[in-house]
């Protein structure tokens, strides 16, 4: 064992260079929130102050609020989450359990064919899923959204969910089985007892559906359905000189993000080191 | 005999998610790649041309240029994530594993970033760095640079801005391989670690000796995952620099290049057929590192692990 001395030494150094690194993470953020509440003045005059009595404001998000439809673009994004979560861990649950539980021709096919998309990006089939909302008339509605996030969340879910559904002890099916359940009421006894793999995959799904540009972008960019990444961006780039409303944007913007990474760090947690073991 | 009923609740339990993955995912990747080998002739038919685009993207000067410009940036800001990115997660998820308090802490302000949107994101860089606001001035006179113009407005400068958005993209994301690391470096046993302290081994040699050989697998699932991540990324760019990717496309990686040959851009207007071969370059170039690294890395580490 290294002497008291030097272990002590070791334990502060390495709390240094944490507590540095986390400094350097938690400075722009905090600047950002920081400025969103003072005036115009004090943002340029003393960027690095916190707002006082004197400097505070709340013009920023008196303007937002007067001319973006910010709570409406939150909504939409709200509705496109959830929905594609509930998709993507419900048809996911069902997929991974037949792959586990049930032996016949092509299930080694159907695990190569589903794993495929963890690999390959969905946006390179933009072109291709463009001219198919179009033919459907889904351009500009939350549905076609819901429908790519979807098929681009259920490859990882199907991957996660079979493996914990296969480490299930056969006991408990068998003993449902000879009771005579049907398979449909098996699903829905074991369904509760991967309840945490649910919550991981809901959690690491849900970070790129809520933060993704690129399809709102392209697939529903009209008022009515812009998602909240998309409402900032165009916001963004209009009132770029509005530093005052650009500011309370960004910090308003990443509000819900971070409560819901502060509600699921758990899950999400698990889920990155799930999703890694091989 | 009877013969075995079909078997339903298979088909009903797979059915689902087959359906909408193959019609929104796999159905549209074909449906681009055959756009690829078609041509839009006047009154909208399609022509069928094989290859053709696939040539002219890389051999005409129109295309090859922005193409190949796209594709080089594409691998500085590739090889800036695998140079520092990867390096500093490992080095903090080895901080994070030394079994210190409140390490759960630190862990969860490092990943904040990475939750977030990259537009938010990029744009507070933005104004950060914008000479505007101008917040880092006094730094900038310190180091005695405050009359360099390239540093005023890193954003700005053909020879700077790349760089500075893969290193905010560094910033952002540097949490995902630090997870991936911890993981990893978690599920080592204590009794190794002690047992090499006993022998008075220090942190350098045990974390070379032991802890590195031990997670060699997490290192090429994190190589893939940033090649993948990289060679796909456009949210950055497009939101601090637009779709034209500037200054003068210095910052123009594939995805932006990938959206501009789509819908156009100031007065050239969009080609979907030239579009959809942007993207099937770029699911060649996805594919070539997904091989690379089944067949070149993960065979290699069965052999050494049997």
């Amino acid at each position: 064992m290294p002497h008291r001395g030097v272990r002590f030494l070791r334990v502060a150094g390495i709390h240094a260079v944490l507590l540095a690194y986390s400094a350097l993470v938690l400075f722009p953020i905090l600047l950002v929130f920081m400025n969103s509440f003072k005036d115009q003045m004090a943002i340029f005059g003393e960027p690095l102050k916190p707002p006082t009595p004197a400097t505070f404001s709340v013009d920023g998000y008196r303007t937002l609020f007067e001319i973006a439809s910010f709570q409406h673009y939150f909504l939409n994004s709200l509705i496109v989450t959830a929905v594609s979560l509930v998709l993507i861990v419900l048809l996911g649950a069902m997929a991974g359990w037949a792959l586990a539980e049930y032996a016949f021709k092509l299930n080694t096919f159907m695990a190569i064919y589903l794993a495929l998309g963890i690999m390959v990006p969905i946006r390179l089939g933009t072109v291709g899923i463009l001219r198919l909302m179009a033919d459907w008339q889904l351009v500009n509605t939350l549905t076609a959204l819901i429908l790519v996030y979807t098929a681009m969340g259920l490859p990882l879910s199907v991957f996660i969910l079979s493996r914990f559904f296969a480490q299930l002890p056969p006991d408990f099916k068998d003993a449902a089985r000879i009771d005579g359940a049907s398979e449909y009421r098996i699903f829905t006894l074991v369904l509760p007892l991967v309840r945490p793999a649910l919550g991981t995959v809901a959690a690491i799904s849900m970070i790129p559906v809520w933060n993704d540009l690129w399809f709102p972008l392209i697939l529903a960019p009209s008022e009515e359905t812009k998602t909240i990444v998309l409402g900032a961006q165009v916001f963004l780039g209009q009132f770029l000189n509005d530093w005052q409303a650009v500011l309370a944007a960004l910090s308003l913007a990443m509000i819900p993000a971070v409560i819901l990474y502060m509600l699921f760090s758990k899950q999400l947690i698990r889920g990155l080191t799930a999703g890694a073991v091989k | 005999m009877r013969r075995k009923p079909f078997p339903w609740h298979i088909t009903v339990f797979l059915a689902p998610a087959v359906v909408i993955y193959t019609v929104f995912m796999i159905y549209p990747m074909f449906a681009s790649l055959k756009f690829s080998l078609y041509q839009t002739v006047e009154g909208g038919r399609q022509l069928f041309v094989g290859l053709g685009n696939y040539a002219r993207l890389l051999s005409d000067p129109i295309w090859s240029e922005p193409f190949w410009n796209a594709f080089w940036n594409n691998v500085v800001f590739f090889v800036i994530h695998m140079t520092l990115q990867n390096p500093i997660g490992l080095f903090l998820a080895v901080l994070l594993a030394a079994n210190i308090r409140g390490a759960w802490i630190y862990r969860t302000i490092i990943f904040t970033p990475t939750i977030l949107s990259v537009v938010l994101i990029g744009f507070a860089w933005k104004l950060i760095l914008s000479p505007t606001w101008g917040i880092w001035f006094p730094l900038l006179d310190r180091l005695g640079l405050g009359d360099n113009e390239v540093a005023i407005a890193l954003l700005g400068h053909e020879s700077s801005a790349l760089i500075t958005l893969s290193l905010i993209s560094v910033w952002q994301n540097i949490g995902i391989p630090m997870m991936l690391f911890l993981a990893a470096l978690i599920r080592i046993p204590h009794e190794l670690i002690e047992a090499a302290q006993v022998d008075g081994a220090g942190s350098w040699r045990i974390f070379w000796r032991i802890q590195f050989p031990l997670i060699v697998p997490t290192v090429g699932i994190v190589a893939i995952l940033t090649f993948i991540g990289n060679f796909n990324a456009f949210d950055l760019i497009y939101a601090t620099q637009g779709a034209l990717a500037g200054p003068d496309f210095a910052t123009d990686i594939m995805g932006t290049f990938f959206f501009r040959t789509f819908f156009g851009f100031q007065l050239r207007p969009g080609d979907p057929n030239m579009g959809a071969t942007v993207a099937g370059m770029m699911l060649l170039i996805i594919l070539v590192g997904v091989l690379v690294y089944l067949y070149g890395w993960q065979r290699r580490m069965e052999e050494v692990q049997f």
